[in-house]
């Protein structure tokens, strides 16, 4: 199967999601970007699991529960940002900015 | 499914017919899978990028299911598209930021910063990627011949149970310590 082409939409996949990350300011958007990076990954993984072994396929079953974790930690850190500053703009979280 | 199925299938009997179906199903289901993405970076609404993240998330799904990997679709579709694209729909509702949201993406000259990271990242990926013409079997027989033996799942399940044991496990803790963690941070007094 095309691997390579799949390689390459897994790398397009990556530089939008990260483009997403530095471009936007909501925070749940750029969450959302952050797990299109993570699925972008997984495609990799399991492109190369055709080259490598299964191995790659296991992998991405680790890096979807990483996620599933990621997600309920982050989203409950948003909604606790949210009760501070009654928004998710990151423009308005600026305690740790020198 | 069952029709990619069998394209794959006619592809290992030399059925050009079925490579071609195989090929352009791949092309198809990319492209919408990079139209989705871009509706999560474009989208103003939160909502409306949610929902073309769900539509990426299938494609890609449909893309796994190309790549031979029908367990992970199956999960890809169940887990990602399902519970967590949820659980982010249900913070925006809970959140009520469905409408009064104010546009975040604002086109100035500053954009050119993230343009050339994101251009020079692509570059970087895509020269890294295209070079990674390993001399290994490219058919993906040995994936191939265990998913023949133990089935889809099983094929993964065997190595999960006996090598990745204890990273399985481990996972099971991580797990544990998000289910904890969401509830403090997101809990109105600890």
């Amino acid at each position: 199967m095309m691997i390579n082409e799949a390689l390459l939409l897994s790398a397009f996949l990556f530089v939008i999601g990260a483009f997403g990350v530095l471009v936007r300011r909501n925070a749940i958007i750029m969450f959302l970007c952050i797990e299109l990076m993570l699925n972008a990954v997984n495609l990799t993984f399991v492109a190369f699991s055709r080259v490598v072994g299964i191995e790659g396929q296991l992998f991405v079953f680790f890096v979807m529960t990483v996620a599933a974790a990621e997600a309920a930690v982050g989203l409950a850190i948003i909604i606790s940002i949210f009760r501070h500053y009654e928004s998710v703009d990151v423009d308005n979280f600026n305690l740790l900015k020198w | 499914m069952s029709l990619v199925i069998q394209a794959g299938a006619g592809r290992e009997l030399g059925n050009p017919r079925g490579a071609v179906v195989t090929d352009v199903l791949f092309y198809v289901f990319a492209a919408l899978a990079l139209a989705g993405a871009m509706g999560v970076v474009a989208g103003r609404n939160p909502v409306a990028s949610l929902l073309s993240m769900v539509l990426c998330l299938g494609s890609v799904a449909v893309i796994y299911v190309l790549l031979e990997a029908h367990f992970l679709a199956a999960v890809q579709v169940i887990v990602y598209a399902g519970a967590i694209m949820v659980l982010f729909l249900f913070v925006i509702m809970l959140l009520n930021l469905g409408h009064d949201y104010k546009p975040d993406l604002r086109v100035t000259l500053w954009l050119i910063i993230p343009v050339a990271v994101s251009g020079a990242l692509f570059a970087f990926l895509a020269r890294q990627l295209r070079g990674a013409d390993v001399p290994l079997d490219t058919s993906g027989q040995a994936v191939d011949a265990l998913v023949a033996e133990y089935g889809a799942i099983g094929a993964i399940a065997r190595p999960l149970y006996t090598d990745w044991v204890v990273p399985f496990e481990i996972t099971g803790i991580l797990l544990l310590v998000a289910i904890v963690g969401a509830l403090v941070l997101a809990k109105k007094r600890v």
